[in-house]
């Protein structure tokens, strides 16, 4: 953008500017459930606004309707002060608006260049379309330090740059406004600290940013005001200057929530999981753990911070008896365990070792069954669920899972409910219910709070601790560095298939983290 | 001469299945699996028969008793018939969200048994066409100065007995091949097609129809295949229509799309190989090598050994396209 058009949006600040977006009553339901039930909302031109909401309060919903993936029941949209009918993505980019998606709508297999001009190309021929795309986008590498190779293969692009193409995409077709959903997830902290330079760089050039999310941290340090939703209602809009994290909590929540986890001293004893020289190859050949080794005390948590796919997910899996290793050995207890082909997540359990899995609906579920079936899974070849003839015997399993609910606060209560009807928190309870209840001596827990919301997290993290504090050994894998933090006694860094280095939760902060998890090393080995 | 012959022969049988795996293509690449091809190639080499004949039938006899441009009507029809067997399998696993396998195979079925019913019905000849003579069938095409250059050492016979003297089709199908290049790479369209394929929510967040591209490319593929199939009945020595013509070109064809790794120049490519293989076959019905004899039966089992060996791995990953055989449906 010119000088002249920024000289020009100064001299119109002096009549009053209409808002960027203005919803008026918009509501939405599917079948019974009402995602949306009368929201109004304004946000300024040039301003960045945050919403935030537990999973499952309607913000993606919303936001859908804004680009015209959904039709709203009823409401009204004005943009820029004019009302706007979004039919379509087509209308929605035609009326300025640009969209960045939680799981990135590119064509993996494309340059940059073709993703970029993809439904906004000038002719039938590609050629001049594609030319004057590299043009704008050295433009716009300058001005909002968005730089991409443009002839560079999309998929063989790590998720920031990625995300940048998205952001490059939705600026060629020249959107005033940019709705970016959950953009922080994929991202390290180093890369979520450049994407927030871009945020401020647009911003400064007068575009006007949504910004959905469910980390309070990021809503105080970079929002002007801030939304929060609640079961398909906006239940408060504040200046973010207004407000805390600890306000912004009890909102979304609707009741008090404690932000910081707490925790007392940790008593290590003997050593419970004793993991030397592990290596792995996946089939396609690549080494995913290049000879690991730690070990893990009973009454310890050890996190294991790490952006995705850097050895985290093989670690879990190994332990877990779900794939082989190459090479290494691993004790429990002090006896060696299985890590050929022939290890199964059942050998382990009779090991003592319980496993939270990272994907609760690829493995820590089976979806369509119901819940009591789901919370003796793996263990129901155990004596007591077992009746006459090898027969299961349904009502010791159903009395059990009755009792899981309880304690657990699983939601609804019917143990009668396929785990597909309950939220990604309550889900989550399900299977940390019973892996704990199965009392492991080592728990491996992956992504514990991945698409739980806030209640649910407080209440995960207490039991996780509670199964510290009985004597028990947690292995915490996780991308979120705040809950990595708060939960672990120590804590180690994976990059590359490496252990990049060690840290006490007291010693360190997320920057160094940050620092390790990108496969730098702040102050040498340790 | 005689590998001249070999060649020649390979370009006629390769014609069929080098516009069976374009219309493959084309389908594929927009994420609609089709292994109704076959099917498409059968009802389009019954209803080319048939109208060509019809047409060109003396008026005493029944028919229209035309003289001239009864191939080209036959090609017509067959088109038409080829497309609208495209369209129901578009509309079954596009708008329908259906399994693009099992649509497929309702096609296949729907073809065999359809031809052999309404030509026995219309023919009474077991299910053939009545037998096709000059307009009613695609004629060898002689190029231009392929006589003159015909005893020019090397070139000459290439030129007259390899390049020059096939008839329309096997041309079309040959130019088929840099122009879907240029379509999928150089075009729009082609980008759009090749991106809906690969993921259609880009596609669809970019503010284009999932659904539209889709049928597009669709209903390419039954033109391609009404090319394939009036190729087989009025392009071939058949001279007609006969019952189950196709003889599982289509799935030969899906084998070549998948060698070619659903690239333009490895379809032409992989087409020619399966050609040349069935022109040995056809040409050596048994080999001596001394020892003992090579059968009959292997030799013209051989493009179908070849099929399952490529199947098998032999060619290294072939990746198909991302979405291919996913309906596609806007998440939440």
């Amino acid at each position: 953008m010119s000088v002249d058009t920024l000289d020009q949006g100064r001299s119109d600040s002096a009549a009053p500017v209409a808002p960027a977006i203005e919803l008026i009553g918009v509501s939405k339901s599917f079948g019974p459930v009402q995602a949306n039930k009368d929201i109004s909302m304004t946000v300024a031109k040039g301003a960045i606004h945050g919403i935030v909401g537990e999973n499952g309060a309607g913000k993606s919903t919303l936001m859908s309707i804004l680009y015209g993936f959904y039709k709203a029941d009823a409401g009204e949209i004005k943009i820029n002060g004019v009302k706007t009918e979004i039919t379509d993505s087509h209308a929605a980019i035609a009326a300025g608006i640009g969209m960045v998606h939680q799981h990135f709508m590119l064509v993996e297999p494309f340059t940059v260049l073709e993703n970029v001009i993809m439904g906004a190309e000038d002719g039938p021929l590609l050629r001049p379309s594609l030319a004057k795309a590299r043009k704008v986008l050295t433009q716009l590498a300058k001005e909002y330090e968005l730089d991409v190779d443009p002839d560079a293969i999309v998929g063989d692009l790590s998720v920031g740059f990625q995300q940048r193409v998205e952001i490059l995409k939705a600026l060629y077709r020249e959107a005033d406004i940019l709705i970016l959903d959950e953009p922080t997830g994929v991202l390290t902290p180093a890369e979520a600290d450049h994407l927030f330079r871009i945020l401020e760089n647009l911003k400064a050039q007068g575009k006007t940013i949504v910004l959905i999310t469910h980390k309070l941290r990021e809503i105080m340090a970079i929002t002007d005001t801030v939304s929060v939703m609640r079961r398909g209602q906006m239940t408060a809009t504040v200046p973010t200057a207004e407000t805390s994290p600890s306000q912004l909590a009890d909102l979304m929540v609707g009741r008090h929530v404690l932000l910081e986890v707490e925790k007392g001293a940790p008593n290590p004893g003997e050593v419970l999981l004793e993991v030397k020289n592990l290596s792995a190859t996946d089939f396609q050949g690549v080494e995913k753990l290049k000879s690991i080794s730690f070990n893990l005390r009973a009454g310890e948590i050890l996190g294991v911070a790490g952006v995705a796919g850097n050895g985290q997910t093989d670690l879990l899996e190994i332990l877990g008896g779900i794939s082989p290793a190459t090479a290494g050995e691993v004790r429990v207890k002090g006896e060696p365990i299985d890590l050929s082909k022939k290890a199964s997540a059942a050998l382990r359990r009779e090991r003592g070792i319980g496993h939270v899995p990272e994907d609760r609906h690829q493995r820590g579920l089976v979806m369509p069954f119901q819940t009591w079936e789901n919370t003796a899974f793996g263990y129901h070849n155990k004596p007591e669920f077992s009746g006459p003839m090898g027969l299961a015997n349904q009502k010791a399993m159903l009395a059990d899972a009755k009792e899981k609910i309880e304690k657990f606060d699983i939601r609804p209560t019917s143990p009668f409910l396929p785990a597909s009807s309950y939220s990604g928190g309550n889900q989550q309870k399900i299977v940390i219910a019973r892996e704990i209840e199965n009392n492991p001596d080592v728990l491996l827990v992956g992504q514990p709070t991945r698409g739980v919301d806030i209640g649910a997290i407080e209440f995960i993290h207490k039991q996780i601790i509670a199964l510290r504090d009985s004597g028990k050994a947690v292995l915490l894998v996780s991308v979120e560095l705040e809950e990595i933090l708060a939960l672990s006694d120590r804590i180690i860094v994976m990059f590359d298939g490496v252990i990049q280095g060690e840290r006490t939760p007291e010693n360190t902060n997320e920057q160094e983290l940050g620092m390790l998890m990108a496969g730098m090393n702040p102050e040498g080995t340790s | 001469m005689e590998l001249l012959q070999l060649m020649d022969s390979a370009v006629r049988l390769a014609t069929p299945l080098l516009l069976a795996a374009l219309a493959g293509l084309y389908s594929e690449r927009s994420g609609i699996f089709d292994i109704g091809l076959e099917g498409k190639m059968l009802i389009a080499a019954f209803t080319a028969g048939a109208f060509s004949g019809i047409a060109g039938m003396p008026i005493a006899e029944g028919g229209w008793g035309w003289t001239y441009g009864m191939a080209w009507f036959g090609l017509f029809t067959a088109i038409i018939a080829s497309v609208l067997l495209s369209l129901i399998h578009g509309f079954a696993s596009i708008t329908l969200r259906g399994n693009q396998l099992i649509s497929g195979v309702a096609v296949n079925f729907f073809a065999a048994g359809t031809t052999v019913l309404i030509g026995q019905e219309w023919f009474r000849a077991g299910g053939q066409t009545p037998s096709l003579r000059g307009a009613q069938r695609f004629e060898p095409i002689t190029l231009p100065f392929a006589d003159a250059v015909s005893e020019v050492p090397v070139i000459g016979p290439v030129y007259a007995d390899l390049i020059s003297g096939h008839n329309i089709v096997v041309y079309i199908a040959i130019l088929a091949v840099p122009l879907t290049w240029w379509i999928l790479f150089r075009t729009r369209f082609g980008l759009r097609l090749r991106a809906v394929g690969e993921n259609p929510g880009a596609v669809d967040t970019a503010g284009i129809s999932v659904v539209k591209q889709r049928y597009a490319a669709v209903v390419i593929a039954g033109i391609l295949c009404g090319l394939a199939g009036a190729y087989l009945s009025l392009g071939t020595s058949a001279a007609g229509f006969v019952k189950d013509m196709s003889a599982g070109k289509g799935f030969i064809a899906l084998a070549a799309l998948i060698f070619a790794k659903w690239q333009p120049r490895g379809v032409l490519f992989a087409a020619l190989l399966f050609g040349f293989l069935e022109a040995i076959g056809n040409k050596y019905q048994s080999v001596d090598i001394g020892a003992f004899v090579i059968p009959v039966q292997f030799m013209q089992a051989l493009p179908y050994i070849l099929t399952v060996v490529i199947l098998a791995g032999f060619v290294g990953k072939a990746i198909p396209p991302k979405a291919g055989g996913e309906p596609y449906v806007k998440e939440r």
